[in-house]
């Protein structure tokens, strides 16, 4: 209120009403002030980070923790975890490269056989949750160790070329447009319209916000986790594929540790642990803290031991610019 | 009635899996006829090419040898290896190879097994506070140097480079940064004009080199500590890789041989991983018939350059 009327001393209508406007938009996205702070600063310290390439540098980077994170998105909203994407996507990979190329399979039926694994994988997560009644964090836990293994034995423990069919995935376009940013921005659209505009993402806000009451609203609480599990592990599929189409090859060993990175990207964009918040948007803005951060270090130099240092810092300063705001706002 | 279901369907899901995998790795492990000498084998991770070589040069030397071996995988786990370990002194195995997870942290496993009279070898890293019968390794500090002076030779004495570390705080990081910086400090001509860590993966040392070329674009060399990131660079660079800027890798792994057979690795320091594994299996062998180890045993490090590259394992 008190601001209110301070903003309507402080000019005309118009503007009043623009800055109204931009202040509930930056409210609503906390950690896009975060991201505007971190450009800036980037901006003054490295006269290379603000170029055109540079940021395109930083879209492809952030691209496969954003997908991946696309995919926790739904997990998270529903009040759950999910510890084995970065193994599924491992896992996807090795079998899209495997198919290819020991078993000889056509590329767009590999990359179906490799979705369809990401996908399975998120099945049994949510059936292990489901009917299991297993916590999420144990079910994808035990995901994590098993895709893992599987990417080894499978691969016997050696990085698989990827065939150039399916490597220009990794490519750019015409010198100016990078394929993982245009499959980084889809999923995210994807990932928007899933949570905004289907029965589905409705469920999965009310599963989040409290399971029992959705249970008794009518909402089949079961089909709905199994679906949110099989979207992530879908989306940890195309995560797979696109990092390994960048290297050209699929290596057992990839993506470990990444499904922290995910989780850390859609709790910077707002995302609350215990379920029931988190839009497509706040976990974009994540992931490109994280990938514009490792690059801005990368840019000045930073030591090594300092850098890790540097990382969870802004972590926690993003996550908390965002609950002081709530507070303010609320 | 309902417990002892589900718990049946437990007992028999359990049953399946480890006798599936106990299938697959039934294969791995070469029975023993000579002597019946059982060694064990503690990896610090599978998870690595480099340790899959070791691993394969370890069991056809036991095989050769007609002794028993077992590979168990420590995951990059120290606390694990540990438990690895114990469990082969109670297996009764004649000698034990460690390829320590962590030097400083191996020390309890030795001494598990020096209490049960074992004796141990231990590969391509060394133990602190702890005596081995053996250690066998490649010198990482003599590998930096030689990394230094080949890419000092492709560079012609002068140019800006940059360099891709390991991950930070590990012993073959240190030690090849340290022969490298080393090496290098005899060129005056050459500037290193940034260090960064990718640690030892593929896709964080293509993401490193791409943000390096954004703040270095005029740099002329790349020394990567290990292949997987001079790989990840090579890719960043493009058509400049091997030609207008020269790469200099670490460890001669499979990917890194053909990368400088095709002309875009200018050079990598190779180890000689299955040579390592061979190496030890036979010390082992010696070890348990009673035979006196030498301290010490340094596989030698091979520059691996297009003119020699046929030498080396490219399968």
């Amino acid at each position: 209120m008190s601001a209110d009327t301070l903003q309507k001393q402080a000019g005309p209508s118009e503007r009043n009403g623009a800055v109204r406007a931009a202040s509930r938009f930056f409210a609503e996205n906390g950690a896009l002030g975060g991201l505007v702070i971190l450009v800036v600063a980037l901006s003054l310290m490295s006269g290379s980070f603000l170029t055109v390439t540079n940021l395109l540098n930083v879209g492809v980077q952030a691209a496969v923790t954003a997908i991946l994170a696309f995919g926790v998105t739904f997990v998270i909203t529903t009040a759950g975890i999910d510890l084995s994407v970065g193994a599924v996507a491992a896992l996807s990979a090795v079998v899209c490269a495997w198919s290819a190329t020991s078993e000889g399979l056509p590329w767009p039926l590999a990359l179906v056989v490799a979705l369809g694994v990401g996908i399975l994988c998120g099945l049994v997560n949510g059936a292990l949750i489901t009917y299991g009644k297993l916590p999420p964090f144990i079910a994808t836990l035990a995901m994590q160790g098993v895709a893992r293994g599987l990417a080894l034995v499978i691969s016997q423990g050696s990085p698989i070329a990827l065939p150039n069919s399916i490597s220009h995935l990794g490519d750019t376009i015409s010198s100016y447009l990078p394929v993982p940013v245009i499959v980084m921005v889809a999923m995210g659209l994807v990932t928007a319209f899933v949570l905004a505009r289907t029965y589905s993402g409705r469920a999965m806000y009310a599963i989040g916000g409290n399971e029992e009451a959705a249970r008794l609203s009518g909402i089949k609480v079961t089909r709905q986790k199994l679906i949110t599990y099989a979207l992530a592990g879908g989306f940890a599929a195309v995560a797979g594929i696109v990092l390994a189409s960048r290297l050209a090859s699929a290596t057992p060993e990839a993506a470990s540790g990444y499904e922290l990175d995910a989780i850390a990207a859609v709790v910077i964009g707002g995302a609350s642990l215990s379920g029931g918040k988190g839009t497509a948007f706040g976990t974009f803005v994540g992931a490109l803290i994280l990938a514009m951060l490792r690059n801005g270090l990368n840019l000045l130099s930073v030591s090594s031991f300092w850098q890790q240092v540097v990382i969870g810092v802004v972590i926690a300063l993003a996550v908390l610019l965002d609950t002081l705001r709530r507070r303010s706002t609320n | 009635m309902h417990f002892t279901k589900s718990a049946a369907i437990l007992a028999v899901g359990t049953a399946l899996t480890v006798g599936l995998a106990g299938c697959n790795s039934g294969s791995s492990s070469a029975s023993g006829s000579s002597g019946d000498i059982k060694i064990g084998l503690s990896v610090s991770t599978l998870n690595n090419p480099y340790f899959v070589q070791f691993r394969n040069g370890a069991q056809a030397e036991a095989k050769k040898e007609g002794v028993s071996l077992t590979v168990t995988d420590a995951s990059n786990d120290s606390s694990q290896q540990v438990n690895q370990v114990q469990n082969f002194t109670s297996q009764a195995m004649k000698a034990i190879i460690l390829n320590p997870v962590d030097s400083d942290a191996a020390a309890p496993a030795v001494t598990a097994a020096s209490r049960a009279n074992i004796p141990v070898i231990a590969a391509d890293r060394g133990v602190n506070k702890a005596t081995v019968d053996e250690t066998i390794a490649s010198d990482n500090v003599t590998g930096g140097k030689l990394a230094a002076q080949e890419l000092a030779k492709e560079l012609g004495g002068k140019g800006t480079i940059v360099v891709l570390q390991g991950t930070a705080g590990t012993s073959a990081a240190n030690d090849r940064g340290k022969g490298f910086t080393e090496g290098i400090a005899a060129y005056p001509n050459i500037k290193v004009v940034a260090q960064q860590p990718a640690d030892f993966d593929r896709t964080k040392g293509l993401d490193v080199m791409t943000n390096l070329l954004q703040s270095h674009p005029g740099i002329t060399g790349v020394f990567a500590e290990n292949d997987e990131m001079a790989l990840g660079a090579i890719k960043a660079l493009g058509a400049k890789a091997g030609t207008t800027i020269k790469i200099v890798g670490f460890d001669g792994e499979v990917d890194g041989i053909k990368a400088v057979q095709a002309g875009t690795l200018n050079a990598t320091v190779a180890q000689q991983p299955a040579l390592l594994g061979q190496l030890a299996v036979q010390a082992a062998v010696k070890a348990a018939k009673g035979t006196k180890l030498a301290a010490t045993v340094s596989v030698p490090v091979k520059l691996a350059t297009k003119d020699n590259a046929s030498q080396f394992a490219t399968s």
